[in-house]
């Protein structure tokens, strides 16, 4: 059937749930009224009060609860309504969620998921479209997740619930309801750290998130001009390291686009990855699309702090031409 | 061992009922007839700009928009209680309070657009800006506030917050350094029992949000927040405490959002509309309309005058505002430092 993401990820979860009666869900809004974007409709008609749970507005809470309910045998996936509302969890997510495992040397783990809508695009107020992923993939004993698409988000949602390790999952909003395509009915799962190679054979064009929708329209504007090879990471921690060396040493050339700012984002993990696997293939220096190293503006300046279809598009032309 | 008294809800704060009568005249604050027709006109005027905001948004005009509607009596008889030299510290739904204390119309209307901008509060207005993650404001005003007890300036400082915010640790962490520290805050929470969707029994089990107090070792009080005099005279009273050193006060301002939480939100899916028609009768614009006509300080021409003349302001504000010319995508890298660094400066040499 044609799922958009927010109904894929709703699916996931009540298909999850219906299986497993120790997942509950926590977050603001996230009951009555199914989420600010609708993500969770349904399910506290479907499962109650007691396990579609509306909490106190309180982001280190929602995390710091989960982390005990966890341990106590349950499963919590937590709703921070937005990415710009995850810092005050930050507390948790940095001093614990990453660190149990390894304190309690394997005595206790976190089968515990923190969802959110993630990044900018959709003009909003402040505080309502920055993206957190540099942070949180600074993190260890995390995984996170990023998926692009309603296929990717099913699947890897299902992942994520039934991991042993604590993962963050990032949706997309500006994705949430721009792209609808074939959604199994029945559950499956994709691997988590495992990218989605578009076979091309001159440049290799890297993105995770709503960014990959905008390498897509790239890639339609470029045509035939180009045989572009795109990535679609959908995880960053872990990394499918193999699908990115090896493309790169076929096409010789990498464009990466990253939403965030530049400084210690993503994209300089993977140069260095490339710089470390990849070098004598190169055949053009790699060039990275990013935000800029400022707050995140307002929606009159968003779209030209944001990579553009145009700014990819001159950035590949940049990369060939080289 | 001294007990200090904690607020329950048979002991909330009131001077006029919802039919506009003074319960007890010796509750009454000094407030000459203008005073009183002034708090209206904010209260109006503030109603106005909710409309003319709302229908500015489903026109693709404004971004998202909190409106205040129903919460009118909380905001002005606070903000009209301050004195010239107190400090204003706002939260995303303050725009009554913000326009009273002398925040330009057009601005508010630029940074709700949104332009950045618009968030630069003139200089001789004081004000902080505008904070948008729940309750991180209180500790910014608890600080403020510390500050000015420090350099002895004989200043109060109030904060605006909601009920969701008291549950958060910024506030917790706010109100005690508050009263560790005996600073000259007034920490207004307007418990309008609702946090979008989720009811204020889901926020705290305790019985008043006010009683909290009671914990960081200072006064509590809840007051009826329909009732601009009772909001007024408690606010004066904690703003006259806090600027003669004798420390914080929360004051919960028991309302009602009449509207919704904002342009993105539908009520209804949470909230009967018997519970809004219920509170609808007890609307604190009506509720000081009728004292006003019942005092014979009031005409229905006053009311005419009245309303045509805040549609003018906010019309002209919403113009002045449209007609500014966009910002320069430079913008964005102008304020990060004091001085762009040199990383910046190459980085805005992209946009060309
Ligand atoms: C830290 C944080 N978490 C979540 C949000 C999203 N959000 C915006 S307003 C709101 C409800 C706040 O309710 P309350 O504090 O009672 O104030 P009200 O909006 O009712 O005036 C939520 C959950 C936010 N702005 N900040």
């Amino acid at each position: 059937m044609k799922l958009n993401m927010v109904q894929a990820i709703n699916l996931a979860l009540k298909q999850e749930m219906e299986k497993d009666s120790s997942i509950i869900l926590l977050g603001e809004d996230i009951g009555k009224n199914g989420g600010v974007f609708r993500v969770t409709e349904g399910l506290w008609q479907q499962f109650g009060d007691e396990r579609v749970i509306d909490t106190p507005l309180a982001e280190l809470g929602i995390v710091g609860t989960s982390i005990g309910l966890a341990i106590s045998g349950m499963k919590p996936v937590a709703e921070i309504q937005f990415d710009g509302f995850t810092p005050p969890a930050l507390d948790q997510i940095i001093s614990h969620v990453g660190r149990i495992r390894n304190r309690s040397r394997g005595r206790f783990h976190l089968q515990m998921v923190i969802r959110f809508p993630s990044g900018g695009g959709i003009r909003a107020l402040e505080h309502h479209s920055e993206i957190m992923d540099t942070y949180l993939c600074h993190i260890a004993g995390i995984k996170v997740v990023v998926p692009a698409t309603p296929n990717d988000a099913k699947g890897l949602l299902i992942s994520a619930i039934r991991d042993k390790d604590p993962v963050i999952f990032m949706e997309p909003k500006k994705v949430y309801r721009a792209i609808k395509e074939e959604v199994p009915e029945e559950e499956y799962t994709i691997p988590i750290g495992e990218a989605k190679v578009r076979e091309g054979d001159d440049v290799t064009v890297i993105a995770w998130g709503a960014m990959v929708k905008t390498v897509n329209e790239a890639r339609e504007k470029i045509g035939d001009k180009y045989s572009v090879e795109t990535i679609n990471l959908r995880s960053l921690k872990p990394l499918d390291t193999n699908a990115v060396v090896k493309s790169v040493k076929k096409t010789g050339r990498a464009v990466i686009v990253q939403e965030g700012p530049r400084t210690l984002g993503f994209a300089a993990e993977l140069i260095a990855l490339i710089n470390e696997k990849a070098f004598l293939s190169l055949e053009a220096p790699i060039k990275r699309v990013t935000g800029f190293d400022v707050p995140t503006p307002l929606p009159k300046l968003e779209n030209y702090y944001l990579p553009s279809v145009d700014k990819v598009v001159n950035a590949i032309e940049d990369v060939m031409r080289f | 061992m001294p007990r200090t008294k904690v607020p329950a809800k048979s002991d909330m704060f009131q001077i006029l009922d919802p039919e506009g009568n003074v319960l007890d005249k010796k509750l009454m604050p000094k407030l000459t007839d203008d005073d009183i027709r002034k708090m209206y006109g904010y209260m109006v005027l503030a109603r106005k700009w909710d409309e003319i905001a709302w229908n500015l948004q489903r026109e693709g005009r404004l971004l998202t928009f909190a409106p205040l509607t129903g919460q009118e009596a909380s905001q002005v008889g606070s903000a009209y209680a301050m004195e010239k030299d107190d400090w204003l510290f706002p939260m995303y739904r303050s725009n009554a309070a913000m326009i009273l204390r002398g925040m330009p119309m057009d601005l508010l209307f630029q940074y709700w657009s949104g332009d950045e901008r618009g968030l630069k509060i003139p200089d001789d207005v004081n004000m902080f800006t505008i904070a948008i993650p729940v309750g991180t404001q209180i500790p910014h005003a608890a600080g403020f506030a510390w500050g000015m007890k420090i350099q002895k300036k004989k200043v109060g400082v109030v904060v605006y917050f909601g009920d969701a915010a008291t549950s958060k640790g910024d506030f917790h962490e706010g109100l005690n350094f508050a009263g560790v520290f005996k600073a000259p805050l007034v920490a207004i929470c307007e418990n309008n029992q609702y946090a979008i969707s989720v009811p204020r029994s889901r926020q705290t089990a305790s019985e008043t949000i006010a009683q909290k107090a009671a914990a960081y070792g200072f006064e509590g009080v809840q007051v009826d927040g329909n009732d601009v005099f009772a909001v007024y005279k408690v606010t004066k009273d904690a703003l006259d405490k806090a600027r003669n050193g004798n420390g914080p006060t929360l004051i919960e301002c028991f309302t009602y959002r009449l509207g919704a939480h904002t342009t993105s939100d539908d009520p209804t899916k949470y909230r009967p509309v018997e519970e809004v028609e219920y509170w609808k009768k007890r609307d604190p614009i009506d509720r000081l309309r009728k004292f006003m006509v019942k005092k014979g300080i009031w005409s229905d021409s006053d009311e005419q005058k009245l309303l045509a003349n805040v549609e003018v302001r906010v019309n002209d504000a919403v113009k002045k505002a449209e007609a500014v010319e966009a910002p320069k995508p430079e913008d964005m890298f102008n304020y990060v430092y004091e001085k762009a660094t040199e990383q910046l400066r190459q980085q805005m040499s992209e946009l060309k």
